[in-house]
């Protein structure tokens, strides 16, 4: 195996490891366009961090931050929708990226990369920086997960029991931020999302817990990493862009699979 | 549960209170110069027409949601054990009623079984959260809130999904619950018949307090009259009736096929 392609497994099998998850948590607080949002104002922050000659990364969280903190704002006004403002804020920041990019002389295959991805030019360095922020993500979910999942399920029981409902939120963001900038290399801006709600939305059919859901979620998309790259060695495609096609495929597998319903709801004797 | 009780026995004075509440939401003004108290061991009913502000009072003296004026006192560090109206819970998430009971705190097995059993939903813990009908989910929060072992129970009347034999049986476990553990208890309901036998203290509010009392007082009160006069006569009758229903289900987790609908929308 050539050593590019295997750092390139470990790389996305790495993103997948930190997407299952956090996407899980995407999932269950209904915020696919919340990522989506995040992850294309992303184009903005690698933009300015290109001008500004800091690390893309770095540019990529802060941008992240940004949208998180205006978003926290935008739910505090009820004349627009939040589903409006997050289009709004998304799309304005892809089209000021793009601008930027053009402006910093900075198009054709290098501005594809940063779009969709360039898992195949993975390099040692990269790895680091992806476990390192995965490992930094997955510690900080860890420490949060009670409290996320208890405001998660119900905000307002959560606070009246003393979750400190404001902090676990921000710092729920703040690790989807993280998970944007370690998973940009792979996938790309535009198909970051995928990786984070895709996984976890085929795993949902064979989990009985959220600890399952986030397992069985790491798994598939270590699954599509594989399968996504093998393909994409087979038949010549663009790599991110089929390492999301085998997780789409992979939930159109799981829904088809027979479903086993009422296998928990059996009689249990005489209440 | 006898510390809850000794520390009862220490403390004086109400485990919360507000006075002068006013909350508009834009041009609606939905309280007004509201006052109300919850002392310990006592349980106080908001009742009121739908938009008459009960909920909103509850969310204010719960700290969700802060007043435009008046002031509002918790006793400090005062456990409680808050039942929400609903819990929509996305289908997304696999969550069982045992597990959503144990994330109010660190619960082992055994206490969150004996919770659930004391509320009559002891055969409910392996069921998804979501599948739970209306008058069951309400029983399964009264076991979360039971948990914490709460100096305030706080019941805001849930949006839909119970019937009024349901729910009359509930305030009745909740009657029990307070002789039992001595909290507070602070509930609200949109029909006074149905609160009225374990009620030490009613709030009659139409976006202001119109009247309080005793729950025998109230009900010849002219303001209350005025407000619920026609619920008054078809309240009394509804409650006859649910009464005898519900000594025919006593010990039951009433499997009413009417309960069945509630958790469907």
């Amino acid at each position: 195996m050539d050593e590019f392609f295997l750092r390139a497994l470990l790389g996305g099998v790495g993103v997948a490891l930190v997407a299952g998850p956090l996407g899980s948590f995407v999932v269950w607080r209904r915020m696919a366009f919340v990522g989506d949002t995040m992850s294309h104002s992303a184009l903005l922050g690698i933009a300015v961090g290109l001008a500004l000659h800091i690390h893309v990364a770095i540019g990529v969280l802060v941008a992240a931050v940004a949208v998180a903190l205006l978003l926290g704002l935008s739910q505090r006004q009820r004349r627009l929708p939040t589903d409006t403002f997050l289009g709004i804020l998304a799309h304005a920041s892809l089209a000021i990226g793009l601008i930027v990019m053009a402006l910093l002389d900075l198009h054709g295959f290098a501005l594809m990369s940063y779009l969709f991805g360039d898992i195949l030019a993975v390099s040692r360095v990269d790895l680091y920086w992806i476990y390192g922020g995965a490992a930094l993500a997955l510690g900080l979910l860890m420490i949060i997960w009670r409290p996320l999942l208890s405001l998660t399920v119900h905000e307002e029981l959560a606070r009246v029991e003393g979750v400190p409902v404001e902090r676990v939120r921000i710092l729920f963001m703040l690790l989807i931020a993280i998970v944007i900038a370690v998973a940009l290399e792979i996938v790309g801006v535009l198909l970051i999302t995928s990786m984070l709600i895709i996984p976890a939305a085929a795993a949902r059919r064979f989990a009985r817990t959220p600890e399952q859901m986030a397992a069985f979620a790491v798994l598939a998309g270590a699954i599509a990493v594989v399968g996504g790259l093998y393909g994409s060695l087979a038949w010549d495609t663009p790599a991110g862009p089929s390492i999301v096609a085998a997780a789409a495929a992979l939930f159109a597998a799981a829904s088809l699979w027979p479903s086993r319903r009422g296998s928990g709801g059996g009689p249990s004797g005489s209440g | 549960m006898a510390q809850v009780l000794t520390s009862l026995a220490r403390s004086i004075g109400p485990l919360v209170e507000g006075h002068g509440l006013a909350k508009a939401f834009g041009e609606r003004s939905v309280l007004h110069d509201v006052a109300i108290r919850v002392d310990p061991g006592e349980i106080v009913a908001i009742v009121g027409l739908n938009g008459a502000g009960k909920s909103t009072l509850v969310r204010i003296l719960l700290g969700l949601l802060s007043p435009d004026a008046g002031r509002v006192m918790r006793r400090p560090g005062v456990r409680i054990g808050y039942m929400p109206q609903r819990l929509p819970v996305d289908p997304a998430l696999p969550l069982t009623v045992s597990r959503f009971l144990a994330l109010s705190g660190r619960h082992g097995a055994g206490p969150i079984q004996a919770a659930l059993d004391e509320v009559g939903a002891g055969r409910l813990g392996d069921d998804a959260v979501q599948t739970v009908s209306g008058g069951e989910l309400q029983r399964v929060l009264l076991a979360r809130a039971l948990l914490r072992e709460p100096e305030l129970l706080v019941l805001d009347e849930p949006v839909q999904g119970v019937d009024v034999t349901g729910q009359s049986a509930l305030y009745r476990l909740i009657g029990d619950i307070r002789q039992r553990y001595g909290c507070g208890v602070l509930m609200v309901s949109h029909q006074l018949h149905l609160v009225m036998a374990a009620t030490d203290w009613v709030i009659c509010l139409n976006n202001h307090v119109c009247c309080a009392g005793q729950p025998e007082s109230i009900t010849r009160h002219p303001e209350y009259l005025a407000l619920f006069g026609e619920q008054v006569a078809t309240g009394l009758a509804v409650y006859a009736h649910s009464h005898d229903h519900v000594h025919d289900a006593a010990g039951k987790v009433l499997p009413l096929e009417s309960e069945r609908d509630g958790t469907s929308g």
